[in-house]
């Protein structure tokens, strides 16, 4: 129980920090670190085959892609850093208010909701059986959404 | 992982307050990257959420195949809007959301 708390807790602050900091590119450090976290979290709810795609796609692909995007724009000077930060106490302030307010009221419920539910058959909670036998619709739709994707990216950098 | 309603509760607080923290920055924010990390935050919560409601039903496979899916058309999502803002950059030389208020056409 106590690793649950410690592991949600870390995640929402990684994803406070992500948010309110100054310079974008720590912003994308932040995402990855959340993505580790929720990684971890999918691992102990015995999603591993999701977690590995958590972690390398989203702490890796999505956060190479940022960089990059970072790194194709201007970089902000030292001052613009500094006024920045305080424009963004002055917008973020707020929100650490409402995450512990709203974090004490769920608590607070404390709804523990009745999950007798039937278990799954065993064939069912095999990721592989599912994706090849009862969601292959969702493999297609995956390849056809990547090839829309790709051919967005070259229309949108085609001269 | 034994007390499962104890577990769910506690870490579906968590993706709230990971929703709440994403809406919150793309309400806030006019950068337009930060706005997609945002978005990014709004999508973990939402595989949070899937992957929780696997586990306490039992499904964790159902629940896989849909994170899955999830995350593959989060990065399409997010390389194809990652294109529009270097777009962006390039015609007006700032990714900041308020200088398109006035784009004609």
């Amino acid at each position: 129980m106590t690793i649950n708390i410690i592991l949600g807790v870390l995640l929402v602050l990684a994803a406070v920090w992500t948010v309110m900091t100054a310079r974008v590119l720590r912003s994308v450090i932040g995402l990855a670190v959340t993505s580790v976290i929720l990684t971890i979290i999918m691992f102990k709810l015995n999603s591993p085959l999701a977690a590995v795609f958590e972690l390398s796609v989203c702490a890796g692909l999505i956060s190479a892609i940022f960089i990059s995007c970072i790194s194709l724009t201007q970089r902000m000077t030292e001052e613009q850093a500094a006024t920045r930060l305080k424009e963004r106490f002055s917008m973020f302030w707020l929100l650490p208010v409402i995450l512990v307010l709203a974090g004490v009221a769920l608590y607070q419920l404390h709804l523990t909701p009745d999950l007798s539910l039937q278990q799954a058959a065993p064939t069912e909670t095999d990721v592989r059986n599912i994706l090849w036998n009862l969601r292959h619709l969702d493999i297609l739709g995956q390849i056809i959404i990547l090839i829309a994707g790709a051919f967005g990216v070259v229309a949108l950098f085609k001269d | 992982m034994t007390d499962l309603p104890q577990v769910f509760w506690l870490l579906s607080i968590a993706a709230a307050l990971l929703l709440i923290t994403g809406f919150y920055c793309l309400i806030v924010t006019y950068n337009l990257v930060r706005a997609l990390i945002a978005l990014e935050i709004l999508t973990k919560s939402v595989t949070l959420f899937i992957i929780l409601a696997g586990y306490v039903t039992g499904r964790t496979g159902m629940a896989q195949a849909l994170a899955i899916t999830l995350i593959v058309i989060e990065v399409v999502v997010i390389a194809v809007a990652v294109g529009i803002v270097l777009c962006v950059y390039k015609n007006i030389k700032t990714i900041d959301g308020r200088s398109l208020r006035n784009i004609k056409g």
